[in-house]
Protein backbone atom coordinates (compact mmCIF):
# COMPACT_ATOMS: atom_id res chain seq x y z
CA UNK A 1 0.00 0.00 0.00
CA UNK A 2 0.85 3.70 -0.98
CA UNK A 3 1.89 5.74 1.81
CA UNK A 4 1.96 9.42 2.23
CA UNK A 5 2.88 11.66 5.35
CA UNK A 6 0.11 13.49 7.34
CA UNK A 7 1.82 16.16 5.95
CA UNK A 8 4.74 17.23 4.39
CA UNK A 9 7.69 18.72 5.27
CA UNK A 10 7.90 17.10 9.25
CA UNK A 11 9.60 13.79 8.37
CA UNK A 12 11.69 11.60 6.03
CA UNK A 13 11.17 8.22 5.80
CA UNK A 14 12.25 5.36 3.44
CA UNK A 15 10.76 2.33 2.37
CA UNK A 16 12.29 0.45 5.03
CA UNK A 17 10.09 2.36 7.32
CA UNK A 18 13.57 4.41 8.83
CA UNK A 19 13.71 7.73 9.03
CA UNK A 20 14.19 11.18 11.33
CA UNK A 21 12.20 14.20 12.00
CA UNK A 22 13.08 17.16 10.06
CA UNK A 23 14.24 20.28 12.68
CA UNK A 24 16.01 23.55 11.67
CA UNK A 25 19.11 25.35 13.81
CA UNK A 26 18.81 29.30 13.30
CA UNK A 27 22.06 30.65 12.27
CA UNK A 28 21.58 33.57 14.16
CA UNK A 29 20.76 32.35 17.98
CA UNK A 30 22.08 28.33 17.35
CA UNK A 31 18.81 27.50 18.54
CA UNK A 32 16.30 24.34 17.06
CA UNK A 33 12.75 24.35 16.38
CA UNK A 34 10.20 21.83 14.78
CA UNK A 35 8.78 21.63 12.43
CA UNK A 36 11.39 23.40 10.33
CA UNK A 37 10.83 26.93 9.19
CA UNK A 38 12.91 29.21 7.34
CA UNK A 39 12.31 32.20 10.19
CA UNK A 40 13.41 31.33 13.60
CA UNK A 41 10.67 31.56 16.31
CA UNK A 42 13.00 32.84 19.23
CA UNK A 43 14.63 36.11 17.70
CA UNK A 44 13.12 36.21 14.14
CA UNK A 45 16.33 35.35 12.42
CA UNK A 46 15.91 34.30 8.88
CA UNK A 47 18.44 32.13 7.88
CA UNK A 48 17.50 28.59 9.95
CA UNK A 49 19.05 25.84 7.98
CA UNK A 50 16.62 22.65 7.84
CA UNK A 51 18.14 19.18 9.51
CA UNK A 52 17.45 15.86 10.56
CA UNK A 53 16.54 15.81 14.21
CA UNK A 54 17.74 13.22 16.97
CA UNK A 55 16.07 9.92 16.50
CA UNK A 56 16.61 9.18 20.42
CA UNK A 57 14.71 11.43 23.20
CA UNK A 58 14.61 10.65 26.57
CA UNK A 59 10.61 11.12 28.21
CA UNK A 60 9.87 14.30 29.91
CA UNK A 61 5.92 14.06 30.08
CA UNK A 62 2.99 11.56 29.07
CA UNK A 63 -0.60 10.68 29.46
CA UNK A 64 -3.55 9.04 26.68
CA UNK A 65 -5.71 9.88 24.65
CA UNK A 66 -9.12 8.03 25.27
CA UNK A 67 -11.87 9.09 23.46
CA UNK A 68 -11.61 10.10 19.96
CA UNK A 69 -10.40 13.59 19.19
CA UNK A 70 -12.63 15.60 16.22
CA UNK A 71 -11.07 15.70 12.78
CA UNK A 72 -8.97 12.21 13.97
CA UNK A 73 -9.99 8.92 12.03
CA UNK A 74 -7.48 6.63 13.71
CA UNK A 75 -7.47 4.51 16.72
CA UNK A 76 -7.97 5.29 20.19
CA UNK A 77 -6.41 5.10 22.55
CA UNK A 78 -3.32 6.17 21.88
CA UNK A 79 -0.07 7.95 23.75
CA UNK A 80 0.80 11.47 23.87
CA UNK A 81 3.38 13.49 25.58
CA UNK A 82 6.61 15.28 25.33
CA UNK A 83 10.60 14.10 24.02
CA UNK A 84 13.52 16.10 24.77
CA UNK A 85 15.99 15.95 22.31
CA UNK A 86 19.91 16.44 22.63
CA UNK A 87 19.23 19.21 20.60
CA UNK A 88 18.20 21.11 23.59
CA UNK A 89 14.46 20.90 21.75
CA UNK A 90 11.30 19.78 23.47
CA UNK A 91 8.84 17.78 20.99
CA UNK A 92 4.70 17.46 21.33
CA UNK A 93 4.33 13.56 19.67
CA UNK A 94 2.46 10.78 19.73
CA UNK A 95 3.41 8.05 22.23
CA UNK A 96 3.32 4.15 20.79
CA UNK A 97 2.82 2.67 24.82
CA UNK A 98 -0.75 3.78 25.70
CA UNK A 99 -0.09 1.56 29.15
CA UNK A 100 0.92 3.85 31.47
CA UNK A 101 2.23 1.65 33.38
CA UNK A 102 5.80 1.09 31.31
CA UNK A 103 6.23 4.39 30.54
CA UNK A 104 8.66 6.68 33.27
CA UNK A 105 9.98 9.94 33.08
CA UNK A 106 13.41 10.20 32.25
CA UNK A 107 13.33 6.79 29.89
CA UNK A 108 15.10 6.49 26.48
CA UNK A 109 12.85 6.74 23.95
CA UNK A 110 12.85 6.50 19.80
CA UNK A 111 11.41 7.37 17.16
CA UNK A 112 9.15 5.34 14.83
CA UNK A 113 6.44 6.02 11.95
CA UNK A 114 2.67 4.46 12.74
CA UNK A 115 -0.45 4.47 10.11
CA UNK A 116 -2.97 6.69 11.26
CA UNK A 117 -5.96 5.96 9.00
CA UNK A 118 -6.62 4.90 5.21
CA UNK A 119 -7.31 8.21 3.05
CA UNK A 120 -9.93 8.34 0.14
CA UNK A 121 -7.36 7.29 -2.12
CA UNK A 122 -6.59 4.27 -0.78
CA UNK A 123 -3.36 5.52 0.76
CA UNK A 124 -1.98 4.75 4.31
CA UNK A 125 -1.30 8.12 5.94
CA UNK A 126 1.03 7.81 8.44
CA UNK A 127 3.02 9.97 11.05
CA UNK A 128 5.73 10.27 13.69
CA UNK A 129 5.45 8.78 17.23
CA UNK A 130 8.05 7.76 19.82
CA UNK A 131 7.80 4.27 21.66
CA UNK A 132 10.26 2.92 24.53
CA UNK A 133 13.69 2.44 23.42
CA UNK A 134 14.02 -0.90 24.86
CA UNK A 135 11.10 -2.58 23.55
CA UNK A 136 12.01 -3.69 19.82
CA UNK A 137 15.74 -4.10 20.38
CA UNK B 1 -2.29 61.73 38.15
CA UNK B 2 -3.95 58.27 37.48
CA UNK B 3 -7.62 58.16 36.30
CA UNK B 4 -9.53 55.95 39.15
CA UNK B 5 -12.11 53.77 37.03
CA UNK B 6 -15.03 51.83 38.72
CA UNK B 7 -17.57 49.11 37.89
CA UNK B 8 -20.71 50.73 37.80
CA UNK B 9 -23.16 47.97 36.91
CA UNK B 10 -22.86 44.59 36.20
CA UNK B 11 -25.21 41.79 34.30
CA UNK B 12 -25.12 37.69 34.05
CA UNK B 13 -27.04 35.37 31.83
CA UNK B 14 -26.81 32.19 33.92
CA UNK B 15 -23.95 29.64 32.39
CA UNK B 16 -25.13 26.93 31.09
CA UNK B 17 -27.17 25.17 27.67
CA UNK B 18 -29.97 27.36 25.98
CA UNK B 19 -30.76 25.74 22.84
CA UNK B 20 -34.13 28.18 22.46
CA UNK B 21 -31.41 31.50 22.90
CA UNK B 22 -28.94 33.07 20.13
CA UNK B 23 -25.98 34.03 21.55
CA UNK B 24 -27.58 37.81 20.59
CA UNK B 25 -29.84 37.31 23.07
CA UNK B 26 -27.59 36.03 25.78
CA UNK B 27 -25.94 39.16 25.06
CA UNK B 28 -28.98 41.39 25.05
CA UNK B 29 -30.12 39.92 28.62
CA UNK B 30 -26.17 40.55 30.50
CA UNK B 31 -25.83 43.97 28.77
CA UNK B 32 -29.43 45.15 29.47
CA UNK B 33 -28.94 44.28 32.98
CA UNK B 34 -25.69 46.09 33.51
CA UNK B 35 -26.95 49.33 31.84
CA UNK B 36 -29.80 49.44 34.27
CA UNK B 37 -27.60 49.18 37.69
CA UNK B 38 -25.20 51.63 35.71
CA UNK B 39 -28.10 54.36 35.07
CA UNK B 40 -27.11 53.99 31.71
CA UNK B 41 -29.03 54.77 28.73
CA UNK B 42 -28.55 52.96 25.38
CA UNK B 43 -26.17 55.98 24.06
CA UNK B 44 -24.80 56.70 27.89
CA UNK B 45 -21.65 55.12 27.07
CA UNK B 46 -18.56 56.03 24.61
CA UNK B 47 -17.04 52.80 23.48
CA UNK B 48 -18.11 49.30 23.81
CA UNK B 49 -15.57 46.18 23.69
CA UNK B 50 -17.02 42.79 23.33
CA UNK B 51 -14.86 39.63 23.98
CA UNK B 52 -16.37 36.36 22.08
CA UNK B 53 -14.42 33.75 19.84
CA UNK B 54 -17.35 31.38 18.57
CA UNK B 55 -19.95 34.00 17.50
CA UNK B 56 -19.16 35.20 14.23
CA UNK B 57 -19.11 38.04 12.73
CA UNK B 58 -19.33 41.66 14.36
CA UNK B 59 -21.17 39.66 17.04
CA UNK B 60 -20.81 42.62 19.74
CA UNK B 61 -22.54 44.89 16.92
CA UNK B 62 -25.43 42.49 17.00
CA UNK B 63 -26.37 42.77 20.45
CA UNK B 64 -26.25 46.35 20.67
CA UNK B 65 -27.89 46.98 17.21
CA UNK B 66 -30.80 45.29 18.84
CA UNK B 67 -30.91 47.67 21.87
CA UNK B 68 -30.04 50.46 19.79
CA UNK B 69 -26.74 51.16 21.41
CA UNK B 70 -24.90 51.55 18.48
CA UNK B 71 -23.08 54.61 16.96
CA UNK B 72 -19.73 54.35 19.01
CA UNK B 73 -16.89 52.35 18.00
CA UNK B 74 -17.63 48.93 19.02
CA UNK B 75 -14.90 46.37 18.75
CA UNK B 76 -15.20 42.85 19.09
CA UNK B 77 -12.38 41.17 20.79
CA UNK B 78 -10.44 37.26 20.33
CA UNK B 79 -8.30 36.29 22.91
CA UNK B 80 -8.97 32.96 23.87
CA UNK B 81 -10.51 32.02 27.24
CA UNK B 82 -9.36 35.19 28.17
CA UNK B 83 -11.19 37.34 25.56
CA UNK B 84 -13.07 38.93 28.09
CA UNK B 85 -9.96 39.86 31.08
CA UNK B 86 -8.43 41.63 27.48
CA UNK B 87 -11.81 43.68 26.63
CA UNK B 88 -11.24 45.04 30.19
CA UNK B 89 -8.16 45.90 29.67
CA UNK B 90 -9.25 47.58 26.75
CA UNK B 91 -11.72 49.61 28.20
CA UNK B 92 -9.72 50.76 31.05
CA UNK B 93 -7.77 52.19 28.85
CA UNK B 94 -10.19 54.07 26.99
CA UNK B 95 -11.24 55.56 30.47
CA UNK B 96 -7.66 56.39 31.71
CA UNK B 97 -6.56 57.90 28.50
CA UNK B 98 -9.67 60.41 28.87
CA UNK B 99 -11.15 59.42 25.91
CA UNK B 100 -13.83 58.00 27.48
CA UNK B 101 -15.67 58.37 30.70
CA UNK B 102 -18.04 55.45 30.15
CA UNK B 103 -17.42 52.27 28.38
CA UNK B 104 -19.06 48.90 28.20
CA UNK B 105 -17.50 45.52 28.24
CA UNK B 106 -19.41 42.50 27.47
CA UNK B 107 -18.70 39.06 26.40
CA UNK B 108 -21.14 36.48 24.97
CA UNK B 109 -20.88 32.63 23.85
CA UNK B 110 -22.25 29.62 22.49
CA UNK B 111 -20.16 26.61 22.57
CA UNK B 112 -19.91 23.27 20.33
CA UNK B 113 -20.30 20.70 22.58
CA UNK B 114 -17.81 17.92 23.62
CA UNK B 115 -13.70 18.52 22.89
CA UNK B 116 -13.43 22.07 21.99
CA UNK B 117 -12.60 22.27 17.50
CA UNK B 118 -10.44 25.33 17.16
CA UNK B 119 -9.46 26.43 14.02
CA UNK B 120 -6.16 27.02 15.91
CA UNK B 121 -5.24 23.99 14.64
CA UNK B 122 -4.07 22.73 10.79
CA UNK B 123 -5.94 19.91 9.78
CA UNK B 124 -2.92 17.62 9.66
CA UNK B 125 -2.35 18.01 13.47
CA UNK B 126 -6.25 16.93 14.35
CA UNK B 127 -5.29 14.05 12.06
CA UNK B 128 -2.39 13.21 13.56
CA UNK B 129 -3.98 13.19 17.01
CA UNK B 130 -1.74 16.48 18.05
CA UNK B 131 -4.78 18.81 18.38
CA UNK B 132 -6.39 17.72 21.96
CA UNK B 133 -7.01 19.97 24.00
CA UNK B 134 -7.51 17.97 27.34
CA UNK B 135 -3.91 15.89 26.51
CA UNK B 136 -2.27 19.60 26.90
CA UNK B 137 -4.05 19.89 30.34
CA UNK B 138 -3.04 16.09 31.43
CA UNK B 139 0.47 16.84 30.89
CA UNK B 140 0.33 20.35 32.72
CA UNK B 141 -1.55 18.30 35.31
CA UNK B 142 1.30 15.76 35.48
CA UNK B 143 3.96 18.15 35.96
CA UNK B 144 2.44 19.73 38.87
CA UNK B 145 1.91 16.35 40.07
CA UNK B 146 5.31 15.78 40.16
CA UNK B 147 6.37 19.14 40.67
CA UNK B 148 4.62 20.17 43.90
CA UNK B 149 3.16 16.76 45.43
CA UNK B 150 0.05 16.56 44.24
CA UNK B 151 -1.46 13.49 44.47
CA UNK B 152 -4.61 12.25 42.51
CA UNK B 153 -7.38 12.43 45.60
CA UNK B 154 -5.74 16.58 45.93
CA UNK B 155 -6.77 16.80 41.79
CA UNK B 156 -10.23 15.44 43.19
CA UNK B 157 -10.55 17.46 45.96
CA UNK B 158 -10.08 20.92 43.90
CA UNK B 159 -13.60 19.36 41.84
CA UNK B 160 -15.41 18.69 45.42
CA UNK B 161 -14.46 22.11 46.33
CA UNK B 162 -15.77 24.22 43.50
CA UNK B 163 -19.01 21.78 43.22
CA UNK B 164 -19.55 22.32 46.56
CA UNK B 165 -19.18 26.12 46.18
CA UNK B 166 -21.53 26.19 43.25
CA UNK B 167 -24.51 24.59 44.81
CA UNK B 168 -24.81 28.16 45.98
CA UNK B 169 -24.52 29.82 42.41
CA UNK B 170 -27.48 30.10 40.54
CA UNK B 171 -25.65 30.89 37.50
CA UNK B 172 -23.90 27.84 36.94
CA UNK B 173 -24.34 25.24 35.00
CA UNK B 174 -23.74 22.46 37.94
CA UNK B 175 -25.51 22.96 41.14
CA UNK B 176 -24.64 19.21 42.40
CA UNK B 177 -22.41 18.18 45.20
CA UNK B 178 -19.92 15.39 44.43
CA UNK B 179 -17.89 13.08 47.15
CA UNK B 180 -14.21 12.86 46.50
CA UNK B 181 -15.34 8.97 45.26
CA UNK B 182 -17.92 10.47 42.63
CA UNK B 183 -14.76 12.48 41.31
CA UNK B 184 -12.29 9.64 41.66
CA UNK B 185 -14.52 6.77 39.97
CA UNK B 186 -15.68 9.06 37.37
CA UNK B 187 -14.06 8.08 33.68
CA UNK B 188 -10.62 8.84 32.90
CA UNK B 189 -10.56 11.33 30.09
CA UNK B 190 -6.69 11.75 29.92
CA UNK B 191 -4.51 10.77 33.03
CA UNK B 192 -4.36 12.13 35.41
CA UNK B 193 -7.54 14.34 34.55
CA UNK B 194 -10.47 12.43 34.99
CA UNK B 195 -14.40 13.74 33.69
CA UNK B 196 -15.42 15.36 36.74
CA UNK B 197 -11.96 16.92 37.08
CA UNK B 198 -13.21 19.04 33.83
CA UNK B 199 -14.76 21.65 33.06
CA UNK B 200 -17.61 21.65 30.28
CA UNK B 201 -17.60 24.35 27.45
CA UNK B 202 -21.21 25.78 27.70
CA UNK B 203 -23.26 29.34 26.51
CA UNK B 204 -23.87 32.34 28.50
CA UNK B 205 -22.69 36.27 28.49
CA UNK B 206 -21.88 38.93 31.14
CA UNK B 207 -21.56 42.51 30.83
CA UNK B 208 -19.46 45.38 32.86
CA UNK B 209 -20.16 49.43 32.75
CA UNK B 210 -16.83 50.68 33.42
CA UNK B 211 -16.96 54.55 34.72
CA UNK B 212 -14.31 57.35 35.42
CA UNK B 213 -14.66 57.81 39.45
CA UNK B 214 -16.46 61.23 39.91
CA UNK B 215 -18.71 62.30 42.96
CA UNK B 216 -19.55 59.87 45.81
CA UNK B 217 -20.64 56.14 45.86
CA UNK B 218 -20.79 53.62 49.03
CA UNK B 219 -19.01 50.77 48.06
CA UNK B 220 -17.45 51.69 45.13
CA UNK B 221 -15.63 48.98 43.55
CA UNK B 222 -12.55 50.41 41.67
CA UNK B 223 -10.85 48.32 39.03
CA UNK B 224 -6.98 48.66 39.76
CA UNK B 225 -5.47 46.23 37.29
CA UNK B 226 -6.26 44.23 34.21
CA UNK B 227 -3.14 42.90 32.25
CA UNK B 228 -3.39 40.84 29.31
CA UNK B 229 0.07 38.92 28.67
CA UNK B 230 0.99 36.13 25.99
CA UNK B 231 3.59 32.85 25.96
CA UNK B 232 7.08 33.74 25.73
CA UNK B 233 9.08 32.10 22.68
CA UNK B 234 9.88 28.24 23.21
CA UNK B 235 7.85 27.60 26.32
CA UNK B 236 6.58 24.41 25.36
CA UNK B 237 3.80 23.43 27.95
CA UNK B 238 2.35 27.13 27.25
CA UNK B 239 -1.36 27.50 26.12
CA UNK B 240 -0.28 28.39 22.84
CA UNK B 241 -0.41 24.48 22.23
CA UNK B 242 3.07 24.48 20.28
CA UNK B 243 4.54 21.77 18.42
CA UNK B 244 7.89 22.00 20.18
CA UNK B 245 9.65 24.38 22.49
CA UNK B 246 13.25 24.88 24.53
CA UNK B 247 14.75 22.91 27.21
CA UNK B 248 13.89 25.36 29.69
CA UNK B 249 12.17 25.57 32.42
CA UNK B 250 12.83 28.66 34.36
CA UNK B 251 10.63 31.03 31.69
CA UNK B 252 7.63 32.00 33.53
CA UNK B 253 4.20 31.10 31.57
CA UNK B 254 1.89 33.51 30.43
CA UNK B 255 -0.34 33.37 33.61
CA UNK B 256 3.13 34.56 35.95
CA UNK B 257 3.60 37.11 33.25
CA UNK B 258 0.20 38.50 33.68
CA UNK B 259 0.14 38.31 37.24
CA UNK B 260 3.74 40.52 37.75
CA UNK B 261 1.77 43.41 35.57
CA UNK B 262 -1.24 43.17 37.31
CA UNK B 263 0.48 43.61 40.76
CA UNK B 264 2.30 46.09 39.68
CA UNK B 265 -0.08 48.17 37.97
CA UNK B 266 -2.60 47.77 41.48
CA UNK B 267 0.85 48.24 43.89
CA UNK B 268 -0.93 44.73 45.43
CA UNK B 269 0.68 41.84 46.75
CA UNK B 270 -0.74 38.42 46.64
CA UNK B 271 -0.85 37.98 50.35
CA UNK B 272 -3.45 41.49 49.97
CA UNK B 273 -5.98 39.47 48.33
CA UNK B 274 -9.05 38.41 50.18
CA UNK B 275 -10.69 36.01 46.86
CA UNK B 276 -9.67 34.72 43.79
CA UNK B 277 -11.64 33.39 41.20
CA UNK B 278 -8.81 31.40 39.05
CA UNK B 279 -9.08 29.22 35.60
CA UNK B 280 -10.25 26.21 36.43
CA UNK B 281 -10.68 24.62 33.09
CA UNK B 282 -9.26 21.42 34.96
CA UNK B 283 -8.64 21.26 38.21
CA UNK B 284 -4.70 20.47 38.02
CA UNK B 285 -5.25 24.12 36.18
CA UNK B 286 -6.41 25.43 39.61
CA UNK B 287 -3.51 24.09 41.47
CA UNK B 288 -1.40 25.43 38.93
CA UNK B 289 -3.03 28.94 38.69
CA UNK B 290 -2.66 29.52 42.28
CA UNK B 291 1.20 28.95 42.04
CA UNK B 292 1.44 31.26 39.11
CA UNK B 293 -0.40 33.97 40.70
CA UNK B 294 1.64 33.33 44.07
CA UNK B 295 -1.48 32.62 46.20
CA UNK B 296 1.14 29.90 47.15
CA UNK B 297 4.73 29.43 46.46
CA UNK B 298 5.86 27.62 43.63
CA UNK B 299 5.70 23.71 44.41
CA UNK B 300 3.27 24.32 47.24
CA UNK B 301 0.19 23.59 45.78
CA UNK B 302 -0.21 19.87 46.91
CA UNK B 303 0.16 21.72 50.95
CA UNK B 304 -2.35 24.24 49.97
CA UNK B 305 -5.14 22.15 48.84
CA UNK B 306 -4.25 19.88 51.59
CA UNK B 307 -4.24 22.36 54.34
CA UNK B 308 -7.89 23.51 52.81
CA UNK B 309 -6.75 27.37 52.72
CA UNK B 310 -8.59 27.77 49.72
CA UNK B 311 -12.13 26.41 50.94
CA UNK B 312 -15.00 29.14 51.92
CA UNK B 313 -14.09 29.68 55.19
CA UNK B 314 -10.35 29.29 54.66
CA UNK B 315 -7.78 32.22 54.64
CA UNK B 316 -8.08 32.86 51.27
CA UNK B 317 -10.79 30.99 49.38
CA UNK B 318 -10.10 30.78 45.53
CA UNK B 319 -13.65 29.96 43.40
CA UNK B 320 -16.59 30.88 45.63
CA UNK B 321 -18.47 31.16 42.62
CA UNK B 322 -17.91 27.38 41.99
CA UNK B 323 -15.09 28.14 39.31
CA UNK B 324 -15.26 26.79 35.75
CA UNK B 325 -15.68 23.86 36.97
CA UNK B 326 -19.29 24.17 38.30
CA UNK B 327 -20.49 27.40 35.85
CA UNK B 328 -18.73 26.02 32.77
CA UNK B 329 -16.91 28.05 30.38
CA UNK B 330 -18.54 30.00 27.68
CA UNK B 331 -14.96 31.32 26.30
CA UNK B 332 -15.73 35.08 25.77
CA UNK B 333 -17.86 35.53 28.45
CA UNK B 334 -16.15 33.53 31.17
CA UNK B 335 -13.40 36.48 32.38
CA UNK B 336 -16.22 38.91 33.05
CA UNK B 337 -18.40 36.36 34.73
CA UNK B 338 -15.66 36.17 37.05
CA UNK B 339 -15.57 40.44 37.34
CA UNK B 340 -19.14 40.04 38.08
CA UNK B 341 -18.95 37.39 40.90
CA UNK B 342 -15.99 39.32 42.49
CA UNK B 343 -17.78 42.69 41.85
CA UNK B 344 -20.93 41.03 43.97
CA UNK B 345 -18.50 39.73 46.77
CA UNK B 346 -16.85 43.23 47.12
CA UNK B 347 -19.82 44.60 47.37
CA UNK B 348 -21.43 42.25 50.07
CA UNK B 349 -23.82 41.34 47.49
CA UNK B 350 -22.62 37.80 46.89
CA UNK B 351 -25.27 35.81 49.38
CA UNK B 352 -24.26 32.35 50.22
CA UNK B 353 -21.34 32.75 48.85
CA UNK B 354 -20.18 36.09 50.41
CA UNK B 355 -16.78 35.97 51.45
CA UNK B 356 -17.15 37.96 54.61
CA UNK B 357 -15.52 40.87 54.66
CA UNK B 358 -13.61 40.75 51.44
CA UNK B 359 -11.90 44.02 49.91
CA UNK B 360 -9.34 43.21 47.40
CA UNK B 361 -9.96 40.45 44.67
CA UNK B 362 -8.61 38.57 41.69
CA UNK B 363 -9.84 37.43 38.64
CA UNK B 364 -7.82 35.04 36.58
CA UNK B 365 -8.09 33.19 32.92
CA UNK B 366 -5.67 31.78 30.48
CA UNK B 367 -5.66 29.82 27.36
CA UNK B 368 -5.34 29.58 23.62
CA UNK B 369 -2.94 31.94 22.16
CA UNK B 370 -1.60 32.11 24.42
CA UNK B 371 -3.62 34.60 26.36
CA UNK B 372 -3.50 35.32 30.37
CA UNK B 373 -5.27 37.67 31.67
CA UNK B 374 -5.02 39.12 35.45
CA UNK B 375 -7.67 41.43 36.66
CA UNK B 376 -7.17 43.41 40.42
CA UNK B 377 -11.02 44.73 42.13
CA UNK B 378 -11.00 46.91 45.08
CA UNK B 379 -13.31 48.57 47.34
Amino acid sequence: MERVPVSEGLFELNDAGEGHLIGARCGACGRWHFPASADCPYCAGEQCQARPLSTQGTLCLFTTVTNRPPGYEGEVPFGFGVIELAEGLRVITRLSATDAERLRFGMPMRLEFVRLHVDGDGREVVTYSFAPAEASR
Amino acid sequence: MTVAVEIAGVGLHPFGRFAEKSVTALGVAAVRAALREAGSGPQGFQAAYCGTVYSGVAAGHKVLSALGATGMPIVNVEAGCASGGAALGLGVEAIRSGRCDTVLVFGIEKMPRGIIRSSFFEPWREAAGLAVTPAYFALRAQRLMRDSDVTAEQLAYVSVKNHRNGVHNPYAMFRKEFSLDAVLGSPIVCPPLRLYMLCSPNEGAAAVVLRRVAGERPRRVFVRAAALRSHLPGNVLGEHTPMSGLTDDSMPAPSELAARAAYEEAGVAPEDLDLAEVQDTDSARELLSCEELGLCAKGEAGRMIAERRTDMGGPRPVNPSGGLLSKGEPLGASALGQIVELYWQLRGDAGPRQVPGAKVALGHTVGRGANASVVILSL
